[in-house]
């Protein structure tokens, strides 16, 4: 018993796994991140990411390169987040209504777009996936290569993303305007800040980000799209954020602790325990659900939600 | 000698409303201009026009002897206006440099670089007399502290005009001289001032011209050394006004509220109401001084039920109240005029006839079995609108719409059209200009006549003398002494204030 437990958790796979599996979501949580700090909630990055792994998919067979399904990813998710952003900014709808609406639209849309571009049949058409890229050298190094240095490109961009977020964050003018306006849009009005026009950029920076993490899934892992694909990692990528209290460092941290729990339950069913495997797959779900509950009142930006309403209106 | 800025006819209307009708105002360098007027006059209107916030209907703006064209603050702040807002505008959970350089571009731009900016403000705190910490966060400067952020926000942007939107409201007597000192230091370096106030003393004491607004409408300018607060008073209300309440003898009669070695925590977990007892009559009020701060507001959370009691005792008649909710509080005739009226005593998003009802919706004659009887409240509030004298277009606007004098009226109208049998009353004129300040102590007193038992609460000296029969003095959660108003001076109220015991 013990030993099979130190066999589960101790072993390279399950970090290999857990950082590829933390990855799209911690795309779509930088993207959400920018936003939410900007005052804008978004639970869209599911619809968002949808967008993004349908795009990627069709673009990369139909042009057999797979950077140009992730390029087309991105613009995707670009698309819909400026949707999102104009319902939600210039029209000033509830936000998690506009969401939930997105979403919906996002999973109707990808069902239909796919049977219109590659019709009934052909559902199952591979298309060319994007390469993994062992960094020359590091991945040469035994244990630690093939665990961290032999991942998807976008496994080594998503972290070195994390640093930058920060850095915009803390040491630029920009990143202090975006917090200005998530807390007191009015404050920041009356210094002559362009509060909607940071919400637009926050807005949009959002859907580019959750394109490619849903590319991920698509042209990343797999070679194929499936409606629904996303499976809720937009919702847990939104808590991450949550469970990361509003931070680019926490928001990675949830993010691998929520990869890791997807890792373990993948882990668990190929080891073959007795537990149905209905309860395995909802293991990463619990663990968010559990983390949200742990995180109790953490402090959203002041002006989470609220739309805004210009000075002279 | 041209002015440094002359607003000439600025109208602004808003839907219903003329906000400004007309309005001509001319500041000098090292000028303090008073701008003089009750609530909803107009004057935040019009210095919001001046700060490019709002867009005048008609009029022009000439600054330095040129016509300028203000599309949002960036073109005022450019053009060297800064503005200190009636409620601040800083983000509390950014530091006090990051407030100060917010929306300025940075000298290595995009990367964010607080160092120059830091000892920017340590020169102008120096210059100005400013003390503040650049590194401290807002949340945690007192309201007099964030006031000076407001100010070096707006030297640091190189405003020559300063605009201050009723900047005293929410400060202490002492931190009032600091900002006055501050001021004159501004003016003596040659920088204009706006300076708006409803209270005449402040206008008396800091300005060099008063501008006086009212309904929308300039009544004069005029040299505040050539008038006095008796015209200024007549031009801002339109009529007479009497400094000194005329308090009709009234004689007390039993115990109302008895109150027994109480004892109340503070949102912190600390003592903040230490063992007090007193009682308060039939026809009585009992005003209880003291600075902010020092148990006041929790003493009156816990005769309202709205706080919990951790010792001792409170009889209301003939109850035993200490453990009592709001609700059964209500039933024993107990009306509360909370000191916070925006966010505990009317739901902003509500109408006014709806917060006439508000704690009372759910009985007769308002509602049976749960369905409301819409037209008995709108009859409630009609009625109530014309016998407090609320000045709204109709019942259902939102409270939100109100000025803060017509909101108070609503709290006084819905919780003392009851005829209670004790009002606690915490500070119900702070933030009121002149008039509505004399409406709700004209109010006060109605109900003392009429045999109301009454806990007023100021922390207004002038106040508290002028409309108590005795006086309770609070200091760091315990009473320092209950005197009558004719038997002390104003010092020896402010030595109990700082703590002296009164030996009797
Ligand atoms: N944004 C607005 N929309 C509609 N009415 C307003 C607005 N701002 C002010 N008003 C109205 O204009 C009048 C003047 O208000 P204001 O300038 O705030 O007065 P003051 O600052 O002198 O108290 C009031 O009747 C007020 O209700
Ligand atoms: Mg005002």
């Amino acid at each position: 018993m013990f030993e099979t437990l130190r066999q589960l958790l101790w072993s390279n796979d399950l970090i290999y796994a857990t950082l590829r599996l933390a990855t799209p979501l911690l795309f779509a949580a930088l993207g959400g991140l920018m936003c939410e700090r900007a005052g804008v909630i978004n639970i869209g990055l599911e619809g968002l990411m949808l967008g993004g792994a349908l795009a990627g998919y069709l673009v990369a067979l139909k042009t057999g390169n797979p950077w140009l399904g992730l390029l087309a990813a991105a613009v995707a998710g670009l698309l819909a987040a400026a949707l999102f952003a104009v319902v939600v900014i210039t029209f000033r709808a509830n936000q998690i209504v506009a969401a939930v609406g997105l979403n919906i639209l996002m999973l109707g849309l990808t069902g239909v777009a796919l049977r219109a571009a590659i019709g009934l049949s052909q559902g199952q058409t591979p298309a060319p996936t994007i390469p993994i890229w062992k960094i020359p050298g590091l991945g040469d190094l035994p244990f630690v290569g093939p665990v961290l240095f032999a991942h998807l490109p976008l496994v080594y961009i998503v972290f070195v993303l994390v640093a930058l977020v920060a850095f915009v964050f803390y040491r630029t003018t920009w990143g202090l305007a975006v917090r200005a306006v998530g807390e007191h849009p009015r404050a920041a009005e009356t210094v002559g800040i362009n509060v909607i026009r940071v919400r637009y950029l926050t807005v949009l920076w959002s859907g580019i980000l959750a394109g490619v993490g849903g590319a991920m899934l698509s042209i990343g892992y797999l070679n194929t799209f499936q409606e629904g694909m996303t499976a809720g990692r937009g919702f847990i990528a939104f808590s991450a954020i949550i469970f990361g209290r509003w931070t680019p460092l926490g928001t990675m941290l949830a993010s691998l602790l929520f990869g890791f729990a997807d890792a373990l339950q993948l882990r668990i069913q190929a080891f073959g325990v007795n537990i149905p495997y209905q309860f395995l797959v909802m293991l990463p779900y619990v663990v968010t659900l559990l983390a949200l509950f742990g995180v109790g009142r953490s402090k959203a930006p002041a002006a989470s939600g609220v739309p805004y309403v210009p000075g002279e209106e | 000698m041209t002015a440094f800025l002359r607003a000439e006819e600025i109208t602004k209307i808003f839907p219903g409303v003329v906000a400004n009708d007309r309005i001509t105002i001319e500041v000098e360098s090292g000028e303090i201009h008073a701008l003089l007027g009750e609530n909803g006059a107009g004057k935040t209107t019009l210095v919001n026009i001046l700060y490019g916030l709002h867009r005048p209907d008609s009029g022009r703006i000439v600054l330095r002897g040129q016509e300028v064209q203000l599309r949002s603050s960036r073109d005022a702040i450019a053009l060297g206006i800064g503005m200190v807002h009636q409620h601040f505008m800083l983000v509390p959970p950014l530091t006090v440099a990051e407030n100060i350089v917010l929306g300025m571009p940075s000298p290595r731009e995009p990367l964010l670089d607080l160092r120059p900016a830091s000892r920017e403000i340590s020169r102008l705190s120096q210059t100005y007399g400013l003390e503040v910490d650049p590194s401290a966060r807002v949340w945690q400067l007192s309201v007099g502290m964030q006031q000076r952020v407001e100010i070096i926000k707006a030297l640091y942007r190189g405003a020559d005009l300063l605009i201050l939107d009723e900047p005293t409201a929410v400060l202490t007597p002492q931190e009032i001289g600091d900002l006055f000192n501050n001021l004159r230091r501004l003016k003596a370096e040659g920088h204009a001032v706006i300076f708006i106030s409803h209270k005449l003393d402040e206008v008396m004491e800091i300005s060099d011209r008063v501008t006086v607004l009212r309904d929308g409408r300039l009544v004069n300018t005029v040299d505040t050394a050539k008038t006095d607060k008796a015209s200024l008073a007549r031009m801002m209300v339109g009529r007479d006004v009497l400094f000194r309440l005329e308090k009709p003898p009234v004689t007390p009669g039993e115990a109302v509220l008895k109150v027994n070695g109480l004892r109340v925590m503070n949102d912190r977990g600390q003592t903040a109401v230490g063992g007090v007892s007193f009682d308060i009559c039939r026809g009585e009020i009992l005003g209880v001084a003291g600075v902010a701060g020092n148990g006041q507001r929790e003493l009156v959370e816990a005769i309202a039920g709205l706080r919990p009691v951790v010792g001792g005792e409170i009889n209301l008649g003939d109850h035993m109240t200490t453990y009592l909710q709001p609700g059964d509080l209500l039933d024993l005739n107990l009306a509360h005029i909370p000191e916070d009226r925006q966010k505990v005593g009317l739901v902003m998003e509500f109408s006014v006839s709806e917060n006439l009802v508000a704690r009372l919706f759910s009985r007769l004659p308002f509602a049976r079995n749960g369905f409301l009887f819409l037209d008995v409240i709108r009859q409630n509030a009609d009625r109530l609108i014309k016998e407090f004298d609320i000045r709204v277009p109709h019942a259902e606007v939102k409270a939100r719409a109100l000025s803060g004098g017509n909101q108070q009226k609503v709290v006084l109208a819905r919780e003392l059209s009851r005829e209670p049998d004790l009002i606690l009353a915490a500070q119900p004129t702070r933030g009121l200009d002149v008039g509505a300040t004399e409406f709700v102590e004209h109010r006060i007193l109605d109900q003392r006549s009429r045999g109301a038992a009454i806990l007023y609460v100021s922390t207004e000296l002038e106040e508290i003398l002028s409309l108590s029969d005795r006086i309770a003095v609070m200091h760091r959660g315990e009473i320092m002494g209950v005197v009558r108003p004719g038997e002390v001076s104003e010092e020896e109220l402010g030595l109990m204030m700082a703590g002296e015991k009164r030996r009797s």
